[in-house]
């Protein structure tokens, strides 16, 4: 057996992703990431919202809750606040977690629970048949953008950065590496910590897009990938429709807890 | 000798809520509930417990639904608009079968509305508010003493049948502050969740027919799935027919089939009563004491006050009220009125229904009812 299978739900096999998706990748990282770290199944809750990405809950063999599109965040708050002991992991695509979930999203970060969030950004609604989400890159057809995407795309990054998340990294499918050792700080950060990982959906976003196979669609996400490091010296204009890749925050903030048992409990209980 | 306080409505749902053993509410204000998020961000912390305010309404349910399952007694509480965004998550609670009470002001509606007014305009909005075939309890208690206990009542029967309960106020119940004596702790029936000896084969929804579930919360040892989706006994996404059968009938018998127990009602001089009002909430208050003023001119009036508005009581309301003539009071333009004619079919049932931001006085109602006998 390999180390992190026992973080895997076979029973409920075979996963529903395309042949090529990348989130079987992000799934495998993710559970070698638990393994790495050793925390125990019976510890962890694997929240997620609905999407693709939103059905990875569903797979992994600890407590886990498939909640609402958009919502994960809150459901997460609530298990966290219930028992701030465990490790809480959430999984949410671009349009679950930017779109209908954006606020629950920007006030996750300024409210630095412990918690762990996985931005799964394929650029697209893969489970509806590829509408556009806010992260589709402007120009790209969609089936409700038949004429390309007129509209301006997010940055999950400079997001979470700017509502206050203390610890957000990006990477994509292509660097495995790189990803294991992102979510493994992320995971091992005290704090609200955000790791988006750019994905490819070949199918509903690639096929309207000439990039209709994964290896082709890999290759372009690889083609729009600049490390951190290297983007330092790029102007903006460069950097249109680049995913820079890296970690981007990685600060120490109180959590949530800590302020509150600090600040309010003995407060209130005249200690 | 017990001592008397005084007390709003709201302010004796937060008394109800930490009695029961409440330990985390999530929520987001709204008048005229926001006396509630208050109460408890002041006292929670005090019992070991946590409140958090969350971004909006949609998030305060998912706030609890998840920390219910983190194994807590939970609340939150809002009114007319935010109910209507709590009405999705609202359905997790139901699909996936988790304790949470959530708390209505009601207030005048639609939309934005009559903020600071009351009505009883959502009663059937917590009936069917959430899409698809749900089992629902919603309680709407009346007088001081009554919303304490049946805030109590409320987190009992969350527990028991492993389901939301919505508790009904209104404006005006949760406004009044009134002089109350509460039952003192001991002298009330407290009920928590029960667990399962063992779990097998992770079969977290596996029951008799018309029985909730015995599930362990999170982190108790077992790598269980809840799911907003269909699902098996498992809590695992399913779509076979014949199991979509099972799960969706478990969950509705559950309530339907126990619904002699949840059931709670109250008759007010209905022994000799020529004409039996149908009345909750506030308007309970307000027919009860057209009722006493009623009786001094001799004119014999009783009153069935319904405090469990779901499930329905049916049969309860045709017991007592056998072939008389009913009047339904509501502060609304007809909702719970097409229960009770459903039930009392072969009865004259009469209405006085209005909703115009203020109270149905007792004067009104003794008009109505002078009419009817002069009709
Ligand atoms: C309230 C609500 N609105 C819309 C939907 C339909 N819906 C399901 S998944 C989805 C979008 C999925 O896209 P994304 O979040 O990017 O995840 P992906 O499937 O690409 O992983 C939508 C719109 C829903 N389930 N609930």
């Amino acid at each position: 057996m390999l180390d992190y299978e026992k973080y895997l739900r076979y029973r409920t096999f075979p996963v529903p992703w395309c042949p090529g998706c990348g989130i079987g990748m992000i799934f495998k990282a993710v559970a070698m990431t638990f393994s790495k770290l050793e925390w125990e199944p019976n510890d962890i809750a694997v929240v997620s919202g609905i999407g693709c990405s939103g059905r990875l809950s569903t797979y992994f063999n600890t407590n886990s809750l498939h909640t609402t599109h958009g919502r994960a965040l809150t459901f997460a708050t609530g298990v966290k606040l219930s028992n701030p002991d465990k490790h809480v992991v959430v999984f949410s695509g671009d349009g679950d977690a930017l779109a209908i979930g954006g606020n629950h999203f920007i006030h996750a970060c300024r409210r630095n629970l412990n918690m762990k969030m996985v931005v799964i950004n394929n650029n697209i609604y893969g489970m509806t048949g590829g509408q556009v989400s806010p992260t589709t890159p402007t120009g790209f057809i969609s089936t409700t953008t038949p004429y390309g995407n007129t509209e301006p795309h997010f940055n999950t990054v400079e997001l979470a950065k700017a509502a206050g998340a203390t610890y957000v990294a990006r990477e994509t499918v292509n660097r495995p590496r790189q990803l294991l050792k992102v979510l493994e700080k992320a995971f091992k950060h005290t704090g609200f910590a955000v790791v988006e990982v750019i994905s490819n959906c070949h199918i509903n976003l690639g096929r309207r897009n000439k990039l209709k196979h994964p290896i082709p669609m890999l290759d372009w996400i690889n083609q729009q990938t600049i490390p951190i490091a290297k983007a330092k010296d790029m102007s903006e204009d460069e950097l249109e429709l680049k995913y820079v890749v890296g970690e981007f925050v990685h600060r120490h903030r109180p959590d949530y807890f800590e302020v509150y048992e600090n600040k309010v409990v003995k407060k209130a209980k005249g200690e | 000798m017990s001592e008397v306080k005084i007390r709003s409505g709201n302010e004796l749902v937060v008394e109800g809520a930490i009695a029961a053993g409440c330990k985390i509410f999530g929520g987001y204000p709204i008048t005229p509930s926001s006396e509630i998020a208050e109460g408890m961000a002041r006292e929670l912390p005090k019992v070991d417990g946590l409140f958090i305010q969350m971004e909006d309404e949609l998030a305060a349910m998912g706030a609890v639904i998840g920390a219910s399952l983190g194994g807590k007694k939970v609340l939150t509480a809002t009114s007319g608009p935010g109910f209507s965004l709590k009405q999705e998550n609202l359905g997790v609670a139901m699909i996936a079968e988790v304790p949470v009470v959530i708390v209505n002001v009601m207030r005048g509606g639609p939309s934005t509305g009559l903020p600071t007014r009351g009505a009883q305009g959502d009663v059937m909005q917590a009936r069917w508010g959430t899409h698809g075939d749900h089992p629902v309890i919603a309680l709407a208690p009346a007088f001081p003493e009554e919303v304490f206990t049946t805030t109590i009542e409320a987190f009992n029967l969350a527990e028991k049948y492993m389901t939301p309960v919505i508790l009904l106020l209104d404006e005006i119940v949760g406004h009044s502050h009134e002089p109350v004596e509460l039952p003192k702790e001991g002298e009330y029936e407290i009920i928590n969740r029960k667990y399962p000896d063992k779990v097998e084969d992770l079969a977290i929804y596996k029951r008799e027919m018309g029985e909730p579930p015995l599930r362990p919360d999170f982190f108790m040892g077992y790598p269980i799935h809840v799911e907003s989706l269909e699902h098996s006994d498992q809590g695992y996404p399913n779509t076979v027919p014949e199991n979509v059968e099972v799960q969706q009938k478990r969950r509705l018998l559950k309530i339907e089939n126990h619904k002699n127990e949840i059931i709670k009602y109250k008759t007010h001089f209905t022994d000799d009563a020529e004409l039996v009002i149908f009345a909750f909430g506030s308007m309970a208050r307000s027919a009860l004491e057209a009722i006493k003023l009623l009786r001094e001119e001799g004119i014999k009036v009783g009153l069935f006050q319904p405090i469990t508005i779901w499930p329905f009581p049916e049969e309860q309301l045709k017991d007592v009220v056998k072939d008389r003539d009913t009047l339904v009071v509501e502060l609304n333009w007809g909702q719970l009125i097409y229960e009770v004619e459903r039930v009392l079919k072969d009865n004259k049932v009469h209405s006085l229904l209005k909703m115009t931001g203020m109270a149905i006085t007792p004067n009104e109602i003794i008009d109505k009812i002078k009419e009817i006998k002069n009709a």
